[in-house]
């Protein structure tokens, strides 16, 4: 299958990369790991008139803490994050994502900024990132700006970049003592897309009350979902209390608002998303007791 | 016949260790460069969608779906087909045992398989079961059922003709 025609541009710098996009106006897509767009290309889908390519832009893949952040570069392809001894050892939800994302030939190449601003529902990141209430860095002609991860998915396909914008650097909370994470995801086969995935970030104080809850669900909407009420019911509780759990993953199922396809009905779907997330904020506190 | 379409750009790609010079337009699929312009059918078309990777290549030391990457997103970087395995007429130890393990069947899923295994094998010489058959996980194939992939990559992993 061939695409249609486009023009394409490998920019050596994001000030040239922005300039590029900024004068063309509308019609231009950003094209990272290509993993996601590429296919969009072929059914034609996606009909740019230009394409800019970012993978020669030097500075855009990182992974690394310093300050308050755990910085992703956004070209950082999605086997770099798994492999990544200080993503595995203290960003675990992170972690599980990255193994369960596509196949590893798309691994090889897919990014997570891709991931991310794709804005795709059965897309991975997204639902950890709002779980560990991440923020994400914008740069465009006037500059940087960031954008939390629960202002960020708008709607399918949509997030809050402006069309000049590039994202350029995911941010996540610096881990604190006693936090732990995990990605759950239920999927008919590897790389197909999720029947549906529940990320639970938590902190833990010294009595194992949680301080801090973050969930958020992949494939059951039209956009990754923060299950906010869930997060804010759970926050102060103890995990011990099996009741508590049950109602916690019962609340976060009822955020959800999946549909129905082949994958499975709405209902099934909903009671999917109630057993990972419940899974998920059990690993997630076992973990959280376990660092240090 | 190469495919040759309008607004061309001029690209630069190392194809198993040889230099390769062309003009090919933006929209050119990495496989179609390869097969169609190149003349290496060795790198197959299985689903064209991304999902069976019997177009698997190696680019730059990482294995990939040559039918989701752009040609021009080649320029200037290594690229490796199922053609560049054997050397000087002799089958790479991962194709004998292949060939020895009965690892295929039909063989349309046989050029990517051997990519990603070889690929596998090269960051992990000596990989587990479960890590086996998670480096294949991205290849599709439809008559073997697997176990016989899974053994012929275990057996390469034994070769010492590497």
């Amino acid at each position: 299958m061939l695409p249609s025609s486009f023009e394409y541009a490998s920019p050596r710098s994001l000030s040239e990369a922005i300039d590029l996009i900024a004068n063309r106006g509308e019609g231009v897509r950003v094209i990272a790991g290509g993993q996601s767009l590429i296919p969009l290309l072929k059914l034609r889908l996606a009909s740019p008139s230009l394409l800019v390519d970012i993978n020669r832009i030097p500075g855009l893949n990182h992974v690394a803490e310093s300050g308050d952040f755990l910085r992703i570069g956004a070209l950082t392809r999605i086997a770099e994050v798994e492999a990544s001894a200080i993503i595995r050892e203290r960003y675990p939800a992170i972690h599980d994502a990255s193994e369960v994302i596509g196949d590893p030939l798309v691994r090889n190449l897919g990014t997570v900024g891709g991931n991310v601003s794709h804005g795709d529902p059965n897309n991975d990141m997204p639902a950890v990132m709002l779980a560990l209430g991440a923020e994400f860095v914008a740069t465009g002609p006037a500059g940087e700006r960031t954008i939390k991860a629960g202002d960020f998915f708008l709607d399918t396909f949509t997030v809050a970049l402006k069309h000049d914008e590039i994202l350029t650097e995911l941010r996540v909370p610096r881990r604190r003592p006693r936090t732990g994470g995990c990605y759950l995801k239920l999927e008919q086969k590897v790389a197909d897309f999720a029947t549906a995935g529940a990320a639970v970030q938590v902190r833990l104080d010294k009595g194992d009350e949680c301080e801090e809850v973050g969930v958020g669900l992949t494939a059951v909407g039209p956009t990754a979902i923060k299950a906010r009420k869930a997060e804010g019911w759970m926050r102060g509780k103890t995990p011990g209390e099996g009741a508590a759990v049950r109602e916690f993953a019962r609340l976060s199922a009822e955020e959800s608002d999946p549909s129905t396809d082949l994958r499975g009905t709405s209902d099934y779907k909903k009671e999917v998303v109630s057993v990972l997330v419940s899974r998920a904020f059990t690993r997630a506190c076992e973990r959280a007791r376990g660092a240090t | 016949m190469p495919l040759r379409l309008a607004g061309e750009i001029p690209i630069e790609v190392t194809v198993n260790g040889v230099k390769k010079k062309a003009n090919v337009e933006p929209r050119l699929l990495l496989v179609h460069y390869i097969r169609e312009n190149l003349g290496l059918t060795g790198t197959h078309v299985g689903c064209d969608t991304s999902n069976c990777s019997a177009c698997a290549v190696l680019m730059d030391g990482k294995v990939v779906k040559a039918c989701t990457v752009l040609a021009v997103q080649a320029n200037d970087r290594e690229v490796l087909t199922v053609e560049g395995l054997s050397r000087e007429g002799r089958l790479h130890p991962v194709q004998k045992a292949f060939l020895a393990k009965h690892g295929l069947q039909c063989g349309f899923c046989t050029p990517g398989m051997l990519m990603s295994a070889y690929a596998l094998l090269k960051g992990k010489r000596h990989p587990t079961e479960e890590e086996i058959r998670k480096g294949i996980s991205g290849n599709i194939c439809r008559c073997t059922g697997y176990a016989q992939i899974v053994e012929s990559v275990k057996q390469a992993s034994r070769s010492k003709q590497w």
